[in-house]
Formats: C-alpha cells, sequence, structure tokens
C-alpha cells in the first residue's frame, strides 16, 4: 500500500527513493575511509590485525540488522554459521598444512595431526571436499546457508517466531558446540583447528599477509554492505519491515511470510559465514568457543549497541564494542563483565536504537542544520522503527 | 550396542540410569517450574535463570559453613533452613529485578532475554568476586550420605531419594499455589488477560512481581537442592539454561504438566543414552531429537487450546 503523499511527491521529483541518500553515501565515505586508510595508517601491524578481527564479527552483526532488525526474527544461533563458514575454511588450510612431508613423523601421513592422535587412520569423507580451493570457497557460503536453510524452513513453515524461534537457534548453537567438542577426532576437538599455514601456497602467518587479508576483509564487508543496503532498499526489504509490524497482514495480502523469513535468514547466514572464513584466514585458527551460545549472543549485541536498524551501525558498534573489550578485559578483567552486562541492559532500557538511533535523533538534526544555515526549516525527526517484538 | 549384556544387566542398566535420570529429572523439574511460570505464564525470557539457581546453592553453601561452625548440633538439620533461605534470596533478588528491569519490557520480549543475558553476566561475575572462581562443595550431613540396596546389582543413593523427594512436594506445592489458591487465580487472570484483570480490581503490577519472584524462588529452591549432587561455581547455571529452555518449551508453555512430562523424557532418553554411548553424544543426540519433534510439533507436548 503506498502513502497518497509519496505517489503525489513521486510525479514531482525524479527518483524519491534513490538507492542510498547523500547522507548514506556519505555514511558509506567515512566508513571506509576509516577501514581503508586511516585506520591502516594509524595502526602497527599487531593492532591492524585485531581490528581485521573484530572486522569479522561485523559481517555477523550485519546479518543480524537484516535479519533481527528489519526482519524481526533474533537469532541466537549466529555463532554456528560463522563457526560453520570459519571451520570449512579452516578444514582446507588444515589440508594443505598437512601434506604428506609436513606430517610423516605421524603414524598416518597426510591426515591432519589430531586425526592422527585419535587413531583415525583415513580422511573423513566430509573432509575429502576440501581439498580443493574453489570447491572449498563455495561451501564456505553453501554449507551455513543450506543449514539455515533447512532449520528455518522447517520452522517458518510452521510459523514457529519469536520468542521459540531464538530458544531453538539457541538450543542448536549449543549441540552444534557438544557435537563438534565430542568429536575430538574428526574435528579437532575443543582446541579446534590449529596450526594453519598457507592459503594455495601463500604464507598466511606473516604480517604482510595480515595486512592484505584486513583489506580483504574491509573490501569485503563494504560489498556486503552494499548487498543489505540493496536488499533494504528493494520491494523486498519493505516487505520484511511490514512483515516484522503486522505479519498477519502481510499474509493475508498473499506474500509467502516464511518464504520471506527463510531468505532474510538465510543472507544472514552467509554473511556470518563469510565472516567466519575471513576470522580464520586473519586469525590462523577456528574452535567451538565462536560457535556456541555465549559468541552468538555477543553477536547479538554487536548489532543492538551499533542500532539494530543501522547497517553502518552494526559495523561501528562491533568495532567499538570489541574495542572496548580488548583495552577493558587487558587492563580490568573483573571488571570488564560487569560492564558487558550493564551496556546490554542500557542498550535495551535507554537505546533500543543503539548508537545509530543517537546519531540520528541528536547529532544528525544538528549537524544538518549547521550545514543547511538557517534558511531550511529544521527537518522533522522521524521515528525510526520501533524495536522489534 | 545391546549385544554385550544379557537380559538381567540390560534391566539392572535401566533401573541403574533410570533411576540417575530420576535425580537429572527433579533438578530439571525444579529449574524447569521456576522457568514455566516466568516463561510459560509472563512471556519473560529469563536468561538469567541458572544464576538464580546458583543463587540458591551458594546460600545453602554458606549455610552449610555456618552451622558448621557455630552450630554443629544442628547440623543434620541445616538443609530445611538453607532451603528457605535460598528461596528467600532468589525470590527478593527476583523481586528487585522485575522492579528495576522486567517491568519495562513487558511488550518486548526479545528485549528481556538481552537484558536479563546481561544480567546473568553481572550475576555471574558477582559471584565470581564474592566466592571466588573455583567450584564449592557442602558438606553432606551424615543421614544423607549412604545408598539403599534394593538388589544385588541395584543401590539407591539417599542424597538423590531425599532430592526427589524435595521435588515432589515442591511441585505439589506450586500446582496447588497456581491451581487452588486465590493467588494462583490472580496470576492465572493477569497472565491470561491482563486489561481485563486490571479492570476486576486485580493489581496487576503486584502479580507481576510476585510472580517473578516465585518463579526465581523455585530456582533458588532448586540450586539448593542442586548442591547435593554436585558442586557450584559461578557459571554452573548457564549449564543448565539451554536445557530448562526446551523442557519449558518442549512440554507446551504454559502448562505444568506437560513441563513435567517432557523434563522426565529428556532427562530419561539422556540418561540411558548416556550409558551406551559417551555424555556428550547422549546430550547432542537427545537435543537434536528434542528440536526435530518440535519442528514437528511446535506447540510442544501439551497445550492448552487459548485463542492467541
Amino acid at each position: 500500500m503506498k502513502n497518497p503523499v509519496q505517489t503525489l511527491t513521486k510525479s514531482v521529483t525524479v527518483n524519491d527513493n534513490p538507492f542510498m541518500k547523500p547522507i548514506e553515501w556519505l555514511s558509506l565515505a567515512v566508513l571506509a575511509l576509516v577501514l581503508l586508510v586511516v585506520l591502516p595508517s594509524l595502526l602497527d601491524a599487531f593492532r591492524l590485525n585485531l581490528v581485521g578481527k573484530y572486522l569479522t564479527y561485523a559481517f555477523v552483526a550485519l546479518g543480524l540488522v537484516i535479519c533481527w532488525g528489519y526482519a524481526g526474527i533474533l537469532s541466537l544461533g549466529q555463532g554456528c554459521f560463522f563457526g560453520l563458514g570459519g571451520y570449512c575454511m579452516a578444514m582446507y588450510l588444515k589440508l594443505e598444512a598437512s601434506s604428506v612431508e609436513n606430517t610423516k613423523i605421524q603414524s598416518t601421513p597426510g591426515i591432519p595431526d589430531f586425526m592422527d592422535w585419535n587413531q583415525i587412520t583415513a580422511l573423513p569423507w566430509f573432509w575429502k571436499p576440501f581439498q580443493s580451493l574453489p570447491l572449498t570457497l563455495i561451501l564456505v557460503v553453501a554449507v551455513p546457508v543450506l543449514f539455515a536453510f533447512v532449520i528455518s524452513a522447517a520452522l517458518f513453515k510452521r510459523r514457529v517466531g519469536g520468542t521459540y524461534f531464538a530458544i531453538i537457534t539457541q538450543a542448536i548453537a549449543a549441540i552444534l558446540t557438544i557435537l563438534i567438542v565430542g568429536q575430538q577426532g574428526y574435528t579437532g576437538g575443543i582446541n579446534g583447528i590449529t596450526d594453519l599455514r598457507t592459503l594455495h601456497g601463500w604464507d598466511i602467518r606473516t604480517d604482510g599477509a595480515h595486512t592484505i587479508l584486513y583489506f580483504v576483509n574491509g573490501g569485503l564487508l563494504i560489498g556486503c554492505i552494499l548487498i543489505a543496503q540493496f536488499v533494504k532498499k528493494s520491494k523486498l526489504g519493505r516487505i520484511l519491515v511490514a512483515m516484522r509490524d503486522k505479519e498477519d497482514r502481510v499474509r493475508f495480502s498473499g506474500y509467502s511470510v516464511a518464504g520471506f523469513k527463510v531468505f532474510a535468514f538465510c543472507l544472514a547466514a552467509a554473511f556470518a559465514a563469510i565472516g567466519g572464513a575471513m576470522f580464520t584466514l586473519q586469525v590462523g585458527f577456528m574452535s567451538p568457543s565462536f560457535v556456541g551460545i555465549v559468541p552468538s549472543i555477543e553477536m547479538v549485541i554487536y548489532a543492538a549497541v551499533g542500532g539494530r536498524m543501522s547497517l553502518f551501525g552494526a559495523v561501528w558498534g562491533t568495532l567499538l564494542v570489541n574495542w572496548a573489550k580488548t583495552s577493558f578485559s587487558e587492563s580490568f578483567p573483573d571488571l570488564w563483565l560487569f560492564g558487558l552486562g550493564a551496556l546490554f541492559i542500557a542498550v535495551v532500557l535507554a537505546f533500543p536504537n543503539g548508537l545509530a538511533g543517537i546519531w540520528r535523533e541528536h547529532v544528525e538534526p544538528r549537524l544538518t542544520r549547521r550545514v543547511k544555515g538557517l534558511r531550511a526549516p529544521p527537518p522533522a525527526i522521524v521515528p525510526h522503527g520501533a524495536p522489534a517484538e | 550396542m545391546f549385544g554385550d549384556y544379557s537380559l538381567g544387566d540390560l534391566g539392572a542398566i535401566f533401573a541403574m540410569q533410570g533411576f540417575a535420570g530420576l535425580i537429572l529429572f527433579s533438578v530439571y523439574v525444579l529449574m524447569a517450574l521456576g522457568l514455566a511460570i516466568i516463561f510459560g505464564q509472563m512471556g519473560v525470557i529469563n536468561m538469567a535463570h541458572g544464576e538464580f539457581m546458583i543463587l540458591g546453592a551458594y546460600m545453602t553453601y554458606l549455610c552449610s559453613a555456618f552451622f558448621q561452625t557455630y552450630l554443629p548440633a544442628l547440623f543434620p538439620a541445616y538443609f530445611f533452613l538453607a532451603m528457605i533461605l535460598a528461596f528467600c534470596a532468589s525470590g527478593a533478588l527476583g523481586m528487585l529485578v522485575e522492579w528495576a528491569l522486567i517491568r519495562h519490557l513487558y511488550k518486548r520480549p526479545l528485549d528481556t532475554l538481552l537484558a536479563t543475558w546481561g544480567l546473568s553476566l553481572i550475576l555471574q561475575q558477582a559471584y565470581r568476586s564474592i566466592f571466588g572462581a573455583r567450584e564449592v562443595g557442602v558438606e553432606l550431613p551424615s543421614w544423607l550420605i549412604g545408598s539403599v540396596q534394593v538388589t544385588d546389582s541395584i543401590e539407591i543413593p539417599i542424597n538423590g531419594l531425599f532430592v526427589m523427594a524435595v521435588t515432589t512436594l515442591i511441585t505439589v506445592g506450586v500446582a496447588l499455589l497456581i491451581y487452588r489458591s486465590r493467588f494462583g487465580q490472580q496470576v492465572r487472570a493477569v497472565m491470561a488477560n491482563r486489561p481485563m484483570a486490571g479492570a476486576v480490581g486485580i493489581d496487576t503490577e503486584k502479580i507481576d512481581r510476585y510472580t517473578f519472584g516465585l518463579g526465581c524462588g523455585i530456582a533458588g529452591v532448586a540450586g539448593s537442592a542442586f548442591t547435593m549432587i554436585g558442586s557450584t561455581g559461578p557459571t554452573s547455571g548457564q549449564l543448565y539454561i539451554v536445557d530448562t529452555f526446551l523442557i519449558v518449551v518442549f512440554g507446551g508453555a504454559a502448562s505444568l504438566l506437560g513441563t513435567i512430562a517432557s523434563a522426565f523424557s529428556i532427562s530419561q532418553t539422556q540418561s540411558t543414552l548416556e550409558f551406551f554411548l559417551s555424555g556428550s553424544m547422549a546430550k547432542v543426540l537427545t537435543l537434536l531429537a528434542v528440536v526435530g519433534i518440535l519442528m514437528l510439533r511446535p506447540q510442544g507436548l501439551f497445550t492448552l487450546k487459548v485463542r492467541r
């Protein structure tokens, strides 16, 4: 249903719904400038690698903005997809690191070391595809998306939603963690997959490689922001918002609500998977501690702090929370959990739209007024969506 | 997997594992009862439920230490006082939390999840600062140690029996309170239709606070009972929170009977499988089965026919 005012103005202005508004182009430019120019020139290799790690979480937060902020589906299992993507990448890297000459002291050379320790003598079938790089790159996204599709299709077709969906995704994250930890011989257990060396012959452990990976990370992140922006701006994005606010009306209008929800969830899973794969490359290992409930909920808080309705906010929120976490837990390890807990509560109670909400309501109007001077009337504050229920 | 055991062995295994399952069942029921009230009746996702349970466990620990040092004569009976204290402490904290936090969020259930998760982090760190990061255990009075020999191959630990008795007592008490008392009637009225309940003169805010406090108090008792069979650490509560939520959802969120039935089936499946498989695989299979059944039957085992 179109707002009559909007249809009226449409005939006057040429393009009232551009892909990105000037302010959004500006935000993107600032983000790109900071990520690709300012940070690399200010930080040393170690810190830059750390920021690279944070950026991989930003992919997950970005997915959550679409899935939670726009479509209203709170997933507490994003760690699953992050982890699956990361594990797919790690399996390829591990196989490359355990070539026959590298592992000749093992009783079965050519298989990963943890398999050898667990008396496994042949490569399991599900490790085989990860011997090829192109196949791995496909599987990195395909496996988590397929997994997300199966979960979400089964649940959304039966109209399970809201809190129940959150609890079930959380249970799935728990199951996957227990499974990975329990099947030590196939997955590396609690230590995860470590001692990764090269990507197709390119050593990923050097400072130079870390810096290159950082730029790849930043580039991919901006690519994902553009994809998410496209979804958000398209008719699809509007249906997602409509579905979040009045699901039944959308259903009665003839849309397949389940289909759209599955799409949003799978898109979020794909972003998380890319983040996970980049995490493995950037940090050099993958372990179950990034799969379970705790990391999954932490990823939700990144999106919540940044603003669940804002793509850029999610990225800034992720960077800020992680930066705070690193610096606080370095200097006051005891206080950090108090701080994180208080942050959760404060965001929920006082700033449901996060940093982006504060920016939109307090900073942006003032800036616009300053820029435009007194000629233009102050813009009305548009409420940016009620918090998801 | 059954091949190596004779029929008699299998019977004894099932009986023993069944009993181990019953103890697990008792803990699950106690935790899930509180959550069924908070989540099932009030619709609040309380992620800090495990921490309320641990508060009860720490109260019991303090109580046992206190009696040991100052009142050794009364030590055999300390447990009863500890349980009451655990209920009061967790319940009071619950009511405080409801007043400070939850009551602002009744219309945003997913946000209660985030806020209570934050609360659980704060509580965990508080326990760590106060009681230390190491797990603590309580000293059991002598009459709770030992076991009853039923047959040659089956023996039943007394503390397990005691936990089960406590569970039965509390379950019956809660059922009576919810379904037979005036307070319970008001609770159910508020949960069914808040504005109407308010219109007939029920103080809905007060009922909300007491209901939340009751749920948390029961969690505290669960923690108190838990100390008899395991040790307590700052993060012990998190181990159980996912299981507990699954139990409540699996049972059909608004039904006490469903909660008990689902706690029973989950704990029995898990403890029986545990004997044949590794502990982690038993848990994975049980949880997978639950998630699978929930995908087929999302409303849970038992549901009230209500209009939503």
